[in-house]
């Protein structure tokens, strides 16, 4: 088969913005994008360091986010504190079955597969790996679709202290479990728009 | 042959997830070309009248945006007691926990990034359609790409139905109109999105300028 055209190694650019793809200029300025002006590069600046710094960061927040509460509740009948977890328990002990396992996999399996899966990229693109090229595009497409629903947690919080607080019966306090786990949201998203999943494949290139 | 590439006479579209260089073809109405080595979305055949659909569904987004923001989302009657809460009383509430890390993020995703995402979309379209030069469409067409992943109307509203099941162990609940709202809200809002053709946008915004 005949070498593909890859874009940067035949002299291209194409815009991250506006897609369009222009000639890369000869002298080593930083190039912009002729019709959007956007700052244009071959390949996301320092992607892989940036990808490893956030991803770090959000390991290591993970563990306080599912230690600590994210949200405190007193009421008559005592103060309860509330992990992730043990917000999910009390979901499946009182029926929420189905309820209980959307709340489990929105904050506690997507996180953690994405972590994962972005561990994986990094890794082996460090280790210039050839194989399941495909499939670590897909990988790719589906942490950035599926990273955003870890957020629902913080809006459960958000609305229960809202309405719960000034109530007689019981007051609810948003824990700090609830800021690292935002954190540890925002810092895998970051994470993933630093990973360019187009090193995946320049890997490739060399290797054959 | 790579190396003779004329970018002038014929259009160039290059693969956003692997590189790969392809050639612009004509493509039948609504078909989807991707990429032939890792099948990424490439570019589309959107209908003439993507734009003008676009433009109407921001709109109608934008007016429930308003009301989804006024009106409670839900209430709540705890023992004759009676408490409701609108989003941004929410984030209020969060603030003034000393929750403000949290309250800033609600905040940015749930109201920010959607307004200014639902406004900025209705101006570049208005710009489109006067056919003038316009102030600003290219760069808030640059800021829309960048803020679009943080916009979480949709999760937002399965955290409401979370919170919901989990208060009528201990209240009842009086649904909102902000409810209902936020739900059409978050379907406007992805059909105007998908609606929106960005790629012959870019072409008319470099035509006019």
């Amino acid at each position: 088969m005949n070498p593909a055209p890859i874009t940067a190694r035949i002299g291209l650019l194409a815009c991250e913005v506006c897609r369009l793809v222009s000639r890369a200029p000869s002298t080593g300025d930083v190039a912009h994008c002729p019709r959007c002006g956007a700052a244009l590069h071959t390949r996301k600046p320092a992607s892989l360091v940036r990808t490893w710094a956030f991803l770090i960061a959000a390991m290591i927040l993970y563990v306080p986010a599912n230690v600590l509460p994210i949200m405190d509740t007193s009421s008559l009948f005592g103060t309860q504190n509330d992990t992730i977890l043990s917000g999910i328990a009390f979901l499946w002990t009182s029926g929420s079955y189905v309820l209980a396992m959307v709340v489990f996999f929105a904050s506690v399996l997507v996180p953690l597969l994405k972590m994962i899966a972005l561990a994986i990229l990094a890794g082996s693109v460090q280790m210039g790996s050839v194989r399941y090229r495909r499939t670590r595009t897909r990988l790719y497409r589906l942490i950035e679709f599926a990273g955003r629903w870890s957020m629902l947690d913080i809006y459960v919080v958000t609305i229960l202290v809202a309405l719960v607080q000034v109530s007689t019966l019981a007051s609810i306090h948003a824990g700090p479990g609830a800021a690292a786990f935002g954190a540890v949201v925002v810092l895998t998203m970051f994470s993933a728009t630093s990973f360019d999943p187009r090193l995946i494949w320049d890997t490739q290139e060399e290797a054959s | 042959m790579a190396n003779n590439l004329d970018t002038s006479s014929v259009t160039f579209v290059a693969c956003q997830e692997c590189d790969l260089l392809h050639r612009h073809a004509t493509l039948p109405p609504k078909g989807v070309a991707r990429c032939v080595r890792c099948g990424a979305f490439l570019y589309r055949q959107a209908p003439s009248d993507s734009n003008e659909r676009a433009l109407a569904l921001a709109l109608t987004a934008c007016i429930l945006f308003v009301i989804a923001n006024i009106y409670p989302i839900f209430g709540l009657e705890v023992q004759g007691t009676h408490t409701s809460t609108t989003l941004f009383g929410a984030v209020e509430s969060l603030w003034d926990d000393n929750s403000r890390a949290v309250a800033t993020l609600v905040f940015f995703t749930t109201i920010f990034v959607p307004a200014a995402e639902l406004i900025g979309l209705t101006w570049v379209l208005v710009v489109l359609r006067s056919g003038s030069q316009g102030w600003g469409a290219v760069p808030i067409l640059h800021f829309i790409e960048r803020v679009k992943p943080w916009g979480m109307v949709e999760v937002f509203l399965l955290g409401v139905l979370v919170s919901l099941v989990k208060l009528a162990h201990i209240a009842i609940i009086e649904p909102g109109m902000a409810l209902f709202t936020f739900g059409a809200l978050m379907v406007f809002i992805a059909a105007s999105a998908a609606s929106f053709d960005a790629d012959a946008a870019w072409v008319q915004l470099e035509a006019v300028n």
